[in-house]
């Protein structure tokens, strides 16, 4: 379990991290916090012709709140969001998610950026995130764009990124004084992936619900627009209102044909729903 | 000193200074082991050290028809043709009707399995070997796998080793009058299986080999319990000599069965250091531990358990399948498991019938090894299961039904069906004593209430009985190549009057270093700081069969023991000359040989012996003060310690998670030399129970191909999966052996996966459900609770 041989470069700023992955026309691979990627190497499961270390930009490692949203760096570790080093615009919400992230040796070196590359479906982030409504924002020499992290991550282990693109920053945007927040992942030991995941972002006063279904073989479950999940409509006594046979049926839409893995999956859901709370 | 209050010793000894049998002692190698400083296969440096890795097989059985390696690396990669006159590994058993594989060091013809081993390469590091063997490529035609040990019983199946005509290693029969059962009024049948899993010690295997060509010497340095062992089967593949060879087992990370096997790597290392005169090293990576070389456990079972009404045993009637991978391997063979399984079934019940058919089967997966507690974890799973059912059927406690059928301790020395002979115990006792500390009536009553949560509570028991320290009569039946004689140890006063043990099994986390010097220091009375144990060594200590089968504190403890007797016996007759004593009127005793008018030390003796003979007179005993003695029980049919287990879990039935609330181990291994080290042995034992019972499983798909093939696969139990269990001890001595001791090295694994089992199953009894394979996995849990519902609906 030794990688393949590759080249290594660690760049002091962005433009040049951008430079290098131009140039290397797709044969390079980002490594940050290493959590994922390292295994992965040492597998050999990926052979990189180069490893651009992007762990020495400072401009990765900012976070911020702008315009009522949480700007965080590709950078920020999870141990930074667990410890409350960053700011929280989800009153709580992130700070739960990072602290129960596999283990701490985990979190202290791996970070968000990395973890949406990488992109795996049983990763606390895509989920989260897709919940929370929060966007990535891409950069290569080319420019920018930014789009939602549903949009971002479009199979397992697939993300959006073209070659020479990197995951540079991940908006947040402020969770509402009024929106429920819930949480809940099955995994067979403390600290392994989860195989399902389910987060609720629902806000009664404004009628409106964000719903992830996540660990699936694939993309999330992403609802944005989830009242059909609760009845039709999004009131006070929602959790009353979960309808585990619309959960089911998206499940099944979702190519998940295991009748064990589905009610696994909604119950994870309805945990979250349960445990929802302002 | 209690160091746990849980605990009760009901037998001490008396040691004055609180370092003999019995004295809860500190480890004395954790001071090196815990800072870090002991010393691996993988931290020995040698000039001129090279790295090998392996070519090995993608895929499970298909027929080679051509290696290719790229012309810049010839020279730096070997495959079977070059290693002419190596033979292949061949572990035969004499039962009769065993069919012989032939496990070539690097294979010839075909693969069976994943991970075989096709070519070695060389390079100064592993990185660029792996480089080397990644550039080799395999021209492979695949055939058929056969993966299923049941399908690879029936006619028409591929065929792991196509002489054979089927794939059926070994078959046995054992009744005794199961007409007798056929009219109990309880007959309950069922499938049980136990997954294939992995050992996964904290380390793997490794190799570092050299020869010395001064010594005409080839030293194989290898993390191994069973040096010698290892050193008779080199010298096989190798047409070497013995003595040709020294094998070296330095400090080894945890063995639990899996290294004491003869591994081609090794055969493989001895070869090329002798080819190329330069030291070879090869560590096994994790992958490879989970793909290629530590498979166990996977048993199947079609039991028919038959009772009275009362729950009295009637007779068991059992078809045990094993799945024993593709080759035989050395020494223990293809056929230790189900073979063992007939003899082991009935454990410590009575019961008037008995049938057991036995199937060794040839797959095309790694081979199966022995693994702590070996075919036991897989027996007292499936009768264990079973008895919970006939409890069911008969209305009764399961705790009850087992007090109704063990053996009672006025019937010890006791026969079972079989014909194992329980050296002593109280079996009753242990079981009545974990259903009181479980406190099974105040769970029965919470479960009337339920759970708020929404969980389902249950309760579990189980007992089994492990033999330990099986010997010669025992292993000359099967006929394997290694059979246990006489134990031997050596003792040797230094000229300082400190003593070195010399002995032939290994440890590898069991702790010897300290308790073989707690038996010496309880027969000469020097100091245990001042004892050093050399072990792992074969230039340096007795031939033995090593470290396996629960069998060192009885074996090499009483083999300490006698040589430790015969030297305090030498050195009693030299002090008696110091004092000019008559050597009938002075005592050892405490270090000193004492007489009437004065004492002299060890010490003192052995300066006397080794640096100022002048002061012995001519007639002193010419004999010395080192002693070798080999040693046997009085019967060496095997200890019987045992364990009741009781589990408390809350399962949660739309999660499929089981959580283990409670867990009580009542243990009776005989007289413990050291209580402190036990128990270790009993939490790190509860530990690998709990992965069999809820976490450990080596998938295959229908190619066979290995699924698990990393730790975020292949699932460990960490710390916060195993529970802080209570435990108690009772103390029976052995009658047959030095200071009543029994082995127990493997008990805290057999019994978990049962207990655990029993508790899910009662929890969910209500349910209408009942989970008969390990392990018990959310997503197997959740099916089941499903199935129940829906054939609750269509029964409404």
């Amino acid at each position: 379990m030794k990688p393949a041989p590759f080249s290594y470069e660690r760049p002091r700023d962005l433009d040049a991290a951008l430079s290098m992955l131009a140039a290397s026309r797709g044969s390079a691979k980002i490594i940050a916090g290493g959590q994922s990627l390292g295994p992965m190497l040492n597998l050999r499961l990926v052979q990189p012709e180069l490893i651009v270390d992007i762990s020495g930009l400072a401009e990765l490692k900012r976070a911020e709140v702008s315009r009522g949203e949480l700007v965080l760096g590709a950078l920020i570790t999870h141990a930074d969001i667990e410890d409350g080093r960053t700011a929280d615009v989800t009153r709580g919400a992130m700070r739960g998610v990072a602290a129960n992230i596999a283990y701490r040796a985990v979190r202290n070196r791996g970070t968000i950026g990395g973890s949406l590359s990488h992109a795996d479906p049983a990763a606390d982030w895509i989920s989260s995130l897709a919940a929370l409504g929060a966007r990535v924002t891409l950069r290569s020499l080319a420019g920018a764009r930014t789009m939602a992290i549903e949009a971002f991550v479009v199979g397992a282990l697939e993300s959006a990124l073209h070659a020479g693109e990197i995951v540079e920053a991940i908006h947040v945007p402020s969770r509402a004084a009024s929106a429920h927040w819930g949480y809940a992942k099955s995994c067979r030991k403390t600290g392994e992936f989860a195989h399902a995941i389910g987060a609720v972002l629902i806000d009664p006063v404004a009628a409106s619900a964000r719903v992830v279904i996540g660990a699936i073989d694939t993309t999330p479950i992403v609802v944005t627009d989830a009242a059909e999940l609760f009845g039709g409509r999004i009131v006070a006594d929602y959790k009353q209102r979960f309808d585990a046979r619309v959960a089911d049926d998206l499940l099944t839409k979702a190519g998940i044909d295991d009748a064990a893995q589905r009610h696994i999956h909604v119950r994870v859901l309805k945990r979250a729903v349960l445990e929802a709370t302002a | 000193m209690r160091e746990n209050a849980g605990v009760r010793n009901e037998r001490e000894f008396p040691c004055k200074s609180g370092q003999g049998v019995g004295a809860r002692l500190p480890r004395k190698e954790d001071d090196r082991l815990m800072r870090g400083r002991g010393q691996y296969v993988a931290d020995i440096r040698l000039a001129g050290l090279q790295d090998v890795a392996f070519v090995r097989s993608p895929m499970a059985h298909a027929r080679i028809c051509g290696i290719h390696v790229p012309e810049r690396y010839r020279g730096s990669v070997f495959t079977a043709a070059d290693l002419v006159g190596i033979k292949p590994i061949r572990a035969v058993s004499g039962l009769p009707g065993f069919k012989i594989s032939e496990q070539p060091v690097l294979a010839t013809g075909k693969v069976r399995q994943v991970g075989e081993l096709v070519a070695m390469c060389l390079a100064p590091t592993r990185a660029e070997a792996e480089d080397i063997a990644a550039s080799v490529t395999l021209d492979l035609e695949e055939l058929s796998a056969v993966t299923d040990m049941l399908k690879a019983r029936e006619p028409g199946s591929a065929l792991v080793h196509e002489h054979w005509g089927d794939n059926v290693f070994l078959e046995t029969n054992y009744e005794v009058d199961i007409s007798a059962a056929l009219d109990a009024p309880i007959k309950v049948t069922r499938e049980i299986s136990t997954a294939r899993q992995c050992m996964s010690p904290l380390e793997g295997r490794g190799v570092v080999a050299t020869f010395d060509r001064r010594l005409d010497q080839l030293t194989l340095h290898s993390a191994a319990q069973m040096p010698h062992i290892t050193r008779s089967g080199l010298a096989e593949s190798l047409g070497m000599e013995e003595g040709q060879i020294r094998v070296i087992s330095p400090d080894v990370g945890g063995g639990f069965g899996h290294k004491g096997i003869l591994l081609p790597e090794e055969v493989c290392l001895s070869w090329l250091t002798m080819r190329n005169g330069h030291p070879v090293r090869w560590l096994e990576d994790r992958r490879e531990h989970l793909v290629a070389s530590s498979n166990c456990r996977e048993h199947h079972y079609r039991i028919t358990v038959y009772a009275d009404r009362d729950g009295t045993l009637r007779g068991i009637d059992c078809e045990a399948t094993v799945d024993s991978g593709a080759y035989s391997s050395y020494p223990f063979s293809a056929c230790l498991e189900a073979a063992q399984v007939a003899s082991i079934l009935p454990g410590p019940y009575k019961m008037p019938a008995y049938r057991c058919r036995t199937f060794s089967v040839a797959t095309n997966k790694c081979p199966i090894l022995p693994y702590r507690g070996v075919a036991r974890t897989g027996v007292c799973f499936a009768l264990e299961l079973m008895l919970d059912l006939v409890a069911a059927e008969a209305g009764l406690e399961p705790g009850e039904v087992r007090l109704r059928n063990l053996v009672l301790p006025e019937q010890m020395p006791f026969d079972n069906i079989t014909r194992k002979h329980f050296d002593s115990g109280d079996y009753p006792e242990a079981m009545r004593r974990a259903l009181a500390a479980i406190d099974i009536d105040s769970i029965r009553a919470k479960q009337r209430l339920g759970e708020v949560d929404g969980r389902r509570i249950g309760v579990g028991v189980s007992i089994y009985c492990e033999q330990a320290a099986h010997g010669t009569s025992v292993y000359s039946g099967w006929g394997i190549p290694m059979v246990p004689g006489h134990e031997q140890a050596s003792a040797r006063l230094t000229p300082d009057g400190g003593l070195e043990l010399r002995v032939g099994v290994h440890s590898h986390g069991q702790g010897m270093e300290t308790t073989l010097a707690q038996v010496a220091h309880e027969i000469l009375g020097v100091d245990v700081a001042k004892i050093r144990i050399v072990l792992g060594d074969t230039a340096m200590t007795p031939y033995s069969t090593g470290t396996w089968g629960s069998r060192s504190m009885v074996m090499a403890g009483g083999a300490v023991a006698t040589a430790c007797r015969e030297l305090g016996e030498r050195a009693r007759r030299i002090g008696a000359k110091l004092l000019q004593h008559d050597p009938a009127s002075v005592v050892l005793q405490n270090g000193e040989v004492r007489g009437v008018n004065g004492s002299v030390s060890l010490r003192a003796i052995a300066h006397a012996w080794y640096r100022r003979p002048q002061d012995l007179p001519a007639d002193v005993d010419a004999g010395g003060l080192e002693v070798t003695q080999g040693y046997k029980p009085v019967r060496d049919s095997g200890t019987f310690s045992y364990a009741a287990h009781a589990a408390v879990v809350a399962v949660d039935p739309d999660l499929g998670v089981v959580e283990i609330l409670d867990y009580v181990i009542v243990e009776d291994g005989g007289v413990l030399v050291n209580p402190l080290v036990v128990d270790g042995q009993i939490y790190g034992g509860l530990a690998q129970g709990i992965g069999t019972a809820l976490y450990e499983e080596m998938p295959f798909d229908a190619s066979g191909q290995p699924l698990a093939t990393t730790l975020a696969d292949y699932l460990l139990p960490g710390p916060t999966e195993v529970p802080a269990a209570r435990l108690d001890h009772m103390e029976t001595p052995s009658p047959y052996t030095q200071f009543g001791v029994k082995g127990i090295g493997e008990g805290g694994a057999i019994a978990p996966p049962a207990a655990i089992a029993n508790a899910v199953n009662d929890a969910l009894r209500p349910l209408g459900v009942e989970l008969m394979q390990s392990p018990i996995t959310p997503h197997r849990l959740v099916e089941a609770v499903l199935a129940a519902r829906a054939a609750e609906r269509s029964a409404a």
